[in-house]
């Protein structure tokens, strides 16, 4: 199914290339088999440049083998590397949304999170001097995780005391958050000597995530992540915790009479939620940018809640959509500055994956997929509970 | 008008729900459909309504074959159906849920809905049939029983002469019940054919003039009243021979082990509904509380299971006040069977063992503090499913897959099973079929002779009658008088229930025949 979900998107994304050429209605009055294969052929030169953006080329691949030359094979892997470090903060706030919707609960928040995350760990990074990097790295790790935790127990807290609906209040502390961050990059000792923009200071080469292969920008941070997935996927289905996580998600009554605490158990999820997306916070400022400015995030925090839909929230279902997602806005330069087609329909694209993936049945029409008729019951996603 | 069924099938992936079905319904005729749950009963039904089309077989109406395409074409064809879950907008009049879909409207434009014209109807058929329904009121302020015999005139407001009735009774207390056959047997005068579909034999054996039983997606005859008995039709829905009244010795009665002094309890309104209860069970005795629905048992029961906080007096479980908070309580030994099996009782999400050790995930052997220990949940489900005889290709379906009966099973599994002094049980058999009564029905009395306490909240007098030891008649907050089943009667322990005190009883008082007096209050 997500196989023909993406290929459905790739298909009305073809006639989106082609559509959003206006020269081609009126090459399509002059020539009609003309204009039909050049545009096919159009389609394909996108396409084309953004596979070979987000995996590489494989002629790249032949050729930096052959010659041997070591500089040439790392830069045939360029793409993939790019691939792997957009999708690593992708796999940290799709993790914890998906442990929200595992526990019931909607974390709206994981951009928020994600911004104080990295403020947290932008403070750590720049401000402990003079430590090696096996102590200062996880440190600002650390920080990183308790800044997006702080900003997922606010909202755990005032559900269980107070019953306020957590996607409300998530939403209201992504500007908080904002606004936050706002203030801190204006601070004198936050902000970077000598700037009058909000821009942090460079975090100490001590705090970053080491790069895999000398030459690439792909990181530990992305190893983090698999581990992340994996002490996840540990922690809802072997865990004991994990187990209440679950009944508390699906049946909160039911947890109840079986003697479970409701209230801990959302806190507790709603800070574990948060503390997964602080960690995205930190993938870009200690991975990528060395520094704290507005441009961390981009809506990496929003993506995470429509990849952990995909996923239906499994753990490695996440890693996949990620990648996936990654792939596509790591592919999407090339596919602009070779082919003129706008980066935008990477948007396109991913928007129409995410409706397909949402309604199966969609899919199942088109592709004619017959449906087992059930007696009747249907399971519904738990996923948003109002 | 004369309906006929003739070889209806109708498969779903994996199950034959209605196999090759011939069923022929008189006009004015009351013909009860009686089957176990996953008889395929309401299958039928949704096929006879345009829900399903059947995959083999054919409709007649009057001897012209008919095709229903929805339900709008059945309707169109004068069937009437009455959901188990009624289909009323609860914020809408009478008058206007009965209207919906075939307003009647006036204005040049058809502009106006024209609710005086359908009112009057309304006030007609109620009047007609003694319905005693106000058109006027709003249908959330209505209780169930009325709210049924609303369903009832939309059906008829949109000119039924062939009426189904899907389970009416199971949300019913018994005076309602009594209430609709009079109902039934006024339409049935005025022409119209019934078709009754039930679980419960008495009520087939009270209303019907004929009985067809269905089992396993098949006919297995049509009878009736006279010919029949109860344990004949039992013995015809389930397949073999059962027992509608479980055996059991008298009780031996030991400690008192649930002791409630002066309970007081609100509703989420904040109404007292349990009002200064006192109660107390003794090891060794099946108490059971009757009453109508909504006087104040659900809160007790969730009261005493640390669901709800009371406002006041005090509970003691085996002489210990006990912290009423869930967990303290599963943990002081008490087993807790939920009114709502899908909501309360089990996670339908998770598979059968996960269910099984829902309330004792945490502890030894299934957890060691931090991870579970899949094989051993794994285990014990596998041994609770043969030993409480629970219907599953394997312990990791999801419980929401399983029949009723089952579901039921799997919680008494993981209730029975562990350790316990005392056995809350909220309406254990409602909505199961004979087969799975007479079993949770056997598994309560073993429970008992082994020794635990056991309250039975249960608004059904069939029950209460087979089970107790003693009957507690609870009604507006209070226990209000106990009951030796062995002397009591239906009718005596019905007025109770409504709140007289029937001559019987006080004559049966003075002569000193019933075995405990309890005043309440205080």
């Amino acid at each position: 199914m997500p196989v023909l979900a993406i290929f459905s998107a790739l298909v009305i994304g073809a006639v989106v290339i082609v559509l959003s050429d206006l020269t081609f209605f009126e090459r399509l009055r002059a020539d009609p088999a003309l204009a039909l294969g050049s545009a096919l052929d159009e389609v394909f030169r996108a396409y084309g440049a953004l596979f070979t953006g987000a995996l590489g080329s494989p002629s790249t691949y032949v050729d930096a083998f052959t010659s041997g030359d070591t500089a040439r094979m790392t830069q045939a892997f360029v793409p993939l590397s790019e691939t792997m470090l957009s999708a690593t903060p992708l796999i940290f706030t799709g993790l914890a949304v998906a442990l929200g919707f595992q526990c019931g609960l909607f974390n709206i928040g994981a951009e928020g999170q994600l911004y104080v995350g990295a403020m947290f760990g932008t403070f750590a990074g720049f401000f402990f001097a003079g430590l090696p990097w096996f102590i200062h790295l996880p440190l600002a790790i650390g920080f990183g995780f308790l800044g997006g935790a702080l900003w997922g127990f606010i909202p755990g807290l005032l559900k269980a005391r107070t019953g306020a609906h957590e996607v409300i209040v998530t939403i209201m502390l992504n500007y908080t958050a904002y606004n936050l961050i706002s203030w801190i990059l204006k601070v004198p000792g936050y902000q970077r000597e000598g700037r009058s923009d909000p821009i942090s200071k460079v975090t100490l080469d001590t705090s970053w995530y080491p790069v895999l292969i000398d030459g690439l920008r792909a990181n530990w941070g992305f190893i983090l992540g698999l581990a992340a997935a994996v002490l996840v996927s540990w922690f809802l289905f072997r865990s004991t915790r994990g187990f209440e996580f679950r009944a508390v998600g699906f049946n909160p009554t039911a947890a109840r009479y079986a003697g479970m605490s409701i209230a801990s158990t959302t806190i507790m999820a709603m800070t574990l939620s948060g503390g997964l997306a602080g960690l995205a916070g930190t993938s870009v400022v200690l991975g990528v940018t060395h520094s704290l400015t507005f441009g961390v995030s981009g809506g990496f925090g929003f993506d995470g809640i429509a990849i952990a839909l995909m996923a239906g929230s499994k753990p490695r279902g996440i890693i996949l959509a990620s990648l996936l997602f990654g792939a596509l806005r790591a592919g999407a330069t090339p596919m602009q500055s070779i082919t003129g087609v706008p980066i935008d329909l990477v948007v396109v694209i991913q928007a129409l994956v995410i409706m397909f993936v949402a309604a199966p049945a969609l899919v199942r029409e088109i592709y004619r997929i017959r449906v087992p008729e059930t007696t009747g019951l249907e399971t519904f996603s738990q996923g948003w509970r109002a | 008008m004369r309906l006929e069924l003739r070889g209806i099938t109708k498969r779903f992936p994996g199950v034959i729900a209605n196999r090759d079905i011939n069923i022929t319904v008189e006009p004015g005729e009351i013909h009860a459909l009686l089957g176990e749950n996953g008889a395929g009963k309401t299958t039928l039904m949704n096929v006879l309504f345009g829900l399903y089309q059947p995959d083999e077989g054919e409709i007649l109406i009057d001897g012209e074959p008919v095709t229903f395409h929805d339900p709008g074409d059945a309707i169109a064809a004068g069937i009437g159906m009455v959901h188990q879950h009624f289909m009323l907008v609860p914020v809408f009049t009478v008058t206007e849920n009965v209207m919906l879909g075939v307003e009647s409207v006036r204005g040049p434009l058809g502009q106006q809905l024209d609710r005086p014209a359908a009112r009057k109807r309304i006030v007609e058929i109620s009047d007609a049939h003694n319905l005693h329904v106000d058109p006027d009121a709003l249908v959330e302020d209505l209780p169930v029983g009325v709210r049924q015999r609303v369903e009832i005139i939309k059906t008829l407001y949109r000119h039924s002469n062939l009426l189904v009735l899907d389970e009416p009774t199971a949300v019913l207390t018994p005076q309602e019940d009594e209430e609709l056959f009079e109902i039934m047997r006024s339409l049935q005068a005025s022409g119209t054919a019934i078709v009754f579909i039930t679980h419960k034999l008495n009520e087939a054996m009270e209303i019907a003039d004929r009985i067809t039983v269905l089992r396993a997606g098949q006919v297995v005859g049509t009878t009736t009243p006279t010919e029949a008995t109860l344990e004949s039709l039992a013995e015809m829905m389930v397949g073999r021979h059962v027992a509608l009244v479980v055996d059991k010795e008298p009780a031996t009665a030991g400690e008192v082990v649930l002791d409630i002094e002066d309970l007081v309890v609100q509703d989420d309104r904040g109404h007292v509904t349990v009002d200064g209860l006192d109660l107390q069970v003794r090891a060794g005795e099946i108490v059971a509380i009757a009453g109508v629905q909504g006087n104040g048992q659900t809160e007790l029961v969730e009261a005493v299971t640390g669901m709800r906080r009371p406002a006041a007096g005090r509970v003691r479980i085996g002489g210990q006040l006990v912290k009423l908070e869930p967990r303290a309580i599963l943990e002081a030994g008490v087993a807790h069977v939920p009114e709502d099996r899908l909501e309360e009782g089990c996670v339908p999400a998770f598979s059968i063992a996960e269910n099984l050790v829902l309330n004792t995930y945490y502890r030894e052997p299934f957890s060691n503090g931090l991870q579970l220990d899949r094989e051993a949940i794994q285990q014990a489900a596998t041994g609770l499913v043969r030993d409480f005889d629970v219907r599953t290709p394997s312990v990791f379906n999801p419980v929401a897959n399983l029949s009723g009966g089952n579901q039921q099973k799997v919680i008494v599994a993981r209730e029975f099973s562990r350790p316990i002094s005392l056995l809350i049980a909220a309406q254990p058999t409602r909505g199961l079929d004979v087969g799975s009564i007479e079993y949770i029905h056997r598994r309560i009395v073993a429970k008992r002779d082994e020794g635990a306490a056991v309250l039975i909240v249960s608004t059904e007098l069939d029950e209460v009658f087979a089970l107790a030891d003693r009957i507690a008649v609870m009604y507006q907050g209070k226990i209000v008088d106990i009951l030796d089943p062995e002397v009591a009667t239906p009718q005596q322990l019905g007025l109770l229930m409504g709140g007289s005190r029937p001559v019987g009883i006080v004559e049966a008082e003075a002569a000193g025949e019933r075995t405990h007096v309890v005043t309440s209050g205080g």
